[in-house]
């Protein structure tokens, strides 16, 4: 079984399993589309579902973003909702009680004069049938008698609407499924009295002798006129034979509706002044807080771009103004601790610089003393020689100890300067190489280039990256166990890497952040051959984050370390990753063996630091250096500022701006980054902190 | 080796443990020191020493270094090199700016300050007749003169080396570092901003617009090469 293998697999199931992790079941996934995600884009679904959901949301972002960012507009949104509600409930409630009052006077009335018309109408049938009755040939001819009916009918219709010219109109009908004949329709003035009758109505009164009731429109006989809404009021009675027929009695409404739109009118007039109304107060009121508040947050943002003499302009008494004098004591005192700052930094730096001045001029005499005694210790006896060897040689630990010393001081007190124009990196690296050549003679190993076909640009300062690569260089031969060492150098997106590979003691766990603490050594009982002040690395550090750039570390046990600088490659643009993995890929770990140099089996799990770096390496074992990538590659493990590796913690979702977009953007991300999650101690934390974004 | 006559240095420096060592070591290299202490008495001593170069601190009482090296420069050509603790940008820049050829921080090795003495004096050792042209410019190596339109421009021997290097190879373009060795004599890589600022400099005085040079043009990203000629 193969390392990679081993690393590789339960990574891919970790992949796999991320979402499940936290909210497993499926139930879940509506609570977590109502939780927000149908406007936040949280969605999970189908692709087509997410498409749609997309297209829907697109337009309204710029409304959404505006609803958020301002609260005036969303007060006055509210007021303008809520007092609408509140106009048309109360218009509503307005409208029916009007209305109800209006049709109870007209039913009333209707309603009596409807009765006195049927009883009319009974009345005239009952002396008609008695009347035709006492000529006695009633059986004579059937088609005299209907003849008669037909007039009797059309006189009783004559009759009963000569009553209410325009107040209201009569119409029989005639009863049960026969047609035409005596019985057939007619109707007072131009009325249709076939539509204008409802056909409910005349069901109902088909199975009943008392009157009925219902609303209508009156249609007209002719096309011109609009349909009136109607009260119809009808009863079944019985013609001069004794035969049924319906007698209606339909009176316009057309009266009541207009006043009834006059109401409402008026109504929805009033309704949207108040509503128009209301709004405008609103505006107006929420304008007298946020004004004072925006004004705050303006000159808030102005402070904190350093104009620090901004305050606000403070009026009256009330708790604006409080808010104000607040505001304005607070960018007081701000003003006064950052003043005081700049005192005292400022004085750090005279400080150092005098300190510099004074100590470096009696050290110069010193030292020249030291070396002309040095030069003629060979007139010497043995222990005076001695004594002048020593003096001369301490004296340069001496010099550079305080050199550094001022160095670490001046980026202290914020006084260096980074002179940054584009140098080729290879060049530098050839000048350390060759610098660090004898020592790495006398060391016995050897300093291997690799990457140096091409340029390597950089806008950067030569003098401090120098100073930083051969801090590495000369650390790494001197730790090196007369091993190789090999600088890497790479360039990919808008970053150059340079990696200082050994194949030494290492690190132990936790070293790899420490390497950087001023005067920290590895191994305190160690003898120190060499002279290192035990500042350089922190001043290297130093050096990279000046330039906008990470300095880190990696190393495992008796498997060497791998200081790997990278600086963006124009001055001011940002970080997103490194062109090389922190972890070299020869790594214990990338080549299947733990720590004591045996395969690796499946449980072999420390966390320790290659373990911990190793879960990263996956990600850019496809990368080859210096492949013309276009897009970036980030490298999640590395942080801005940081000095070292630094493993996800439960709270690194805020500190790992690069992470999840690294891992969505491309497919060496996504593979590589649940390496971490496969690790069961680690995979929730990290999914956490991924869903907590 | 060195003539002796080629080696009067005068030592302006207002510590006087400091001022004679730096006499115990050149003398001990051949060189005849004189010594100064104080800014104001730095003009007339120079005067009256007559001499090949100047070590100049820049931490002076009375007048300052940089004063000194001021006043000094506008009547003579003669190289200074400068002492300086500081070795802050700014300190180094407004030294090299008021004149001074070449800078050497406390604490130095003799044999650094000895080389680097050396090295500033060794140029007027080799008076070889030769014409070279850039640009505009008629460049005398062995009148020392440097023309345009017949009408010569006054050069220090240093900013002369600087032109002369460059124009000696017109094809080629070089690099901080190679100009170091080649004109200020560096073995091993030291600060560039000794080229920046002497390039600044030398435009001063030979193009017709510093802003717009065309005798020493600069290549981005590498370094300087002379313009067409």
């Amino acid at each position: 079984m193969s390392g990679d293998s081993a690393a590789s697999a339960p990574g891919r199931s970790g992949s796999r399993a991320e979402r499940p992790v936290g909210r497993g079941s499926a139930g879940s996934r509506w609570g977590r589309l109502f939780e927000g995600g149908l406007l936040q884009g949280g969605v999970q679904g189908s692709p087509v579902l997410r498409l749609l959901l997309r297209w829907v949301r697109r337009p309204l972002l710029p409304v959404m973003r505006l609803w958020r960012r301002n609260i005036q507009l969303r007060v006055v949104a509210t007021t303008l909702l809520m007092s609408l509600g509140v106009v048309l409930l109360l218009g509503f409630v307005v409208i029916g009680q009007v209305r109800n009052g209006l049709l109870d006077a007209k039913v009333k009335a209707s309603q009596s004069q409807a009765t006195g018309g049927f009883a009319v109408a009974k009345q005239r049938a009952d002396e008609a049938a008695t009347g035709s009755g006492t000529t006695g040939d009633t059986t004579a001819t059937g088609t005299r008698t209907s003849q008669n009916v037909v007039e009797w009918m059309n006189e009783l219709v004559d009759s009963l609407s000569s009553g209410g010219q325009g107040a209201f109109d009569v119409v029989t009908l005639p009863a049960g499924q026969e047609s035409g004949g005596a019985r057939g329709p007619r109707a007072s003035g131009d009325v249709d009295p076939n539509i204008s009758v409802p056909q409910d109505l005349r069901d109902r009164l088909e199975h009943s002798t008392t009157a009925a009731q219902s609303y209508t429109r009156i249609v007209s006989q002719h096309n011109d006129q609009e349909p009136q809404p109607a009260l119809v009021i009808g009863k079944q009675v019985n013609d001069p034979n004794g035969d049924p027929y319906q007698l209606y009695y339909l009176f316009p409404l057309t009266q009541e509706e207009k006043s009834l739109s006059l109401v409402k009118t008026t109504l929805a007039t009033a309704g949207l002044f108040v509503v128009v109304l209301l709004g405008a107060i609103a505006w107006l009121v929420v304008r007298q807080v946020v004004t004072p508040v925006r004004m705050a947050a303006g000159i808030a943002e102005r402070l904190s771009a350093g104009r620090l003499q901004e305050r606000m302009k403070v009026t009256g008494e009330d708790d604006i103004a409080r808010l104000g004098e607040a505001f304005n004591k607070m960018a007081q005192n701000l003003q006064l601790k950052i003043q005081q700052l700049e005192d005292l930094s400022r004085m750090q730096r005279r400080f150092v610089s005098d300190v510099s001045h004074e100590l470096r001029t009696p050290l110069t005499t010193v030292r020249m003393a030291a070396d002309v005694i040095h030069e003629a210790r060979e007139d010497f006896d043995p222990v005076t020689a001695r004594s002048a060897e020593l003096l001369a040689d301490q004296l340069d630990r001496f010099e550079s100890l305080l050199a550094d010393l001022l160095e670490i001081s001046r980026f202290d007190a914020g006084a260096a300067a980074l002179e940054a124009e584009p140098i080729d990196l290879r060049e530098v690296v050839r000048r350390v190489v060759s610098g660090a050549e004898p020592l790495a003679e006398r060391k016995g190993s050897q300093v291997r280039v690799v990457g140096d076909q091409q340029p390597v640009v950089a806008e950067a300062d030569a003098r401090r990256v120098e100073r930083v690569l051969r801090n590495l260089v000369v650390n790494a031969v001197e730790h090196g166990d007369g091993k190789d060492v090999v600088v890497q150098l790479a360039s990919a997106g808008g970053a150059v890497a340079i990696a200082v590979r050994d194949y030494g003691v290492g690190l132990k766990p936790g070293e790899a952040t420490r390497v950087f603490s001023r005067f920290w050594r590895a191994d305190p009982a160690r003898a120190r051959t060499t002279g290192g002040t035990g500042l350089g690395l922190s001043i290297a550090l130093e050096d990279a984050r000046l330039h906008g750039g990470w300095l880190q570390a990696w190393g495992e046990p008796g498997g060497g370390s791998q200081f790997r600088l990278t600086l963006p490659r124009t001055a001011d643009e940002p970080l997103r990753g490194s062109p090389i993995p922190l972890e070299p890929r020869d790594s214990r770990r990338n080549r299947g063996l733990n720590d004591a140099g045996l395969p690796r089996g499946t449980g072999a799990k420390s966390a320790t630091v290659p373990v911990q770096a190793g879960g990263r390496s996956g990600a850019h074992a496809s990368i080859a250096p210096r492949t013309a990538q276009v897009a970036p590659t980030a490298d999640p493990t590395a942080l801005p500022g940081n000095g070292a590796r630094v493993v996800p913690r439960p709270t690194s979702g805020a500190r790992r701006p690069d992470g999840p977009s690294a891992a969505e953007g491309t497919p060496e991300g996504r593979s590589g980054r649940p390496d971490t999650a496969a690790r069961p101690e680690d995979s929730n934390t990290s999914g956490e902190a991924f869903r907590g974004r | 080796m060195m003539s002796f006559m080629k080696g009067r240095v005068l030592v302006v420096d207002d510590d006087t443990a400091l001022a004679e060592m730096l006499g115990i070591v050149l003398r001990g290299e051949g060189f005849e020191p004189s010594f100064v202490a104080d800014g104001d008495k730095a003009l007339a001593a120079f005067r009256e020493a007559k001499p090949d170069l100047v070590l100049l601190d820049l931490m002076l009482p009375g007048r300052d270094g940089i004063e000194v090296c001021r006043l000094i420069r506008a009547e003579s050509g003669v190289p200074i090199v400068m002492l300086t603790a500081k070795s802050d940008t700014v300190d180094v820049v407004v030294g090299l700016e008021s004149g001074a050829d070449d800078y050497i921080v406390k604490p130095f090795k003799p044999k650094e300050l000895v080389a680097r003495i050396r090295a500033r004096l060794r140029r007027s050792e080799e008076p070889a007749p030769e014409q070279l042209a850039i640009g505009d410019l008629v460049i005398d190596v062995a009148g020392h003169s440097v023309k345009r339109d017949g009408q010569s421009i006054a050069l220090t021997p240093l900013e002369f080396d600087l032109l002369v290097a460059l124009a000696r190879k017109p094809w080629q373009v070089f690099t901080r570092e190679v100009l170091l060795e080649q004109v200020w004599g560096y073995r091993h890589a030291a600060d560039t901003r000794l080229v920046n600022v002497h390039v600044q400099r030398l435009r001063s005085k030979v193009e017709k617009d510093p802003e717009r040079p065309e005798i020493v043009v600069t290549v981005r990203g590498v370094g300087y090469k002379a313009g067409p000629s």
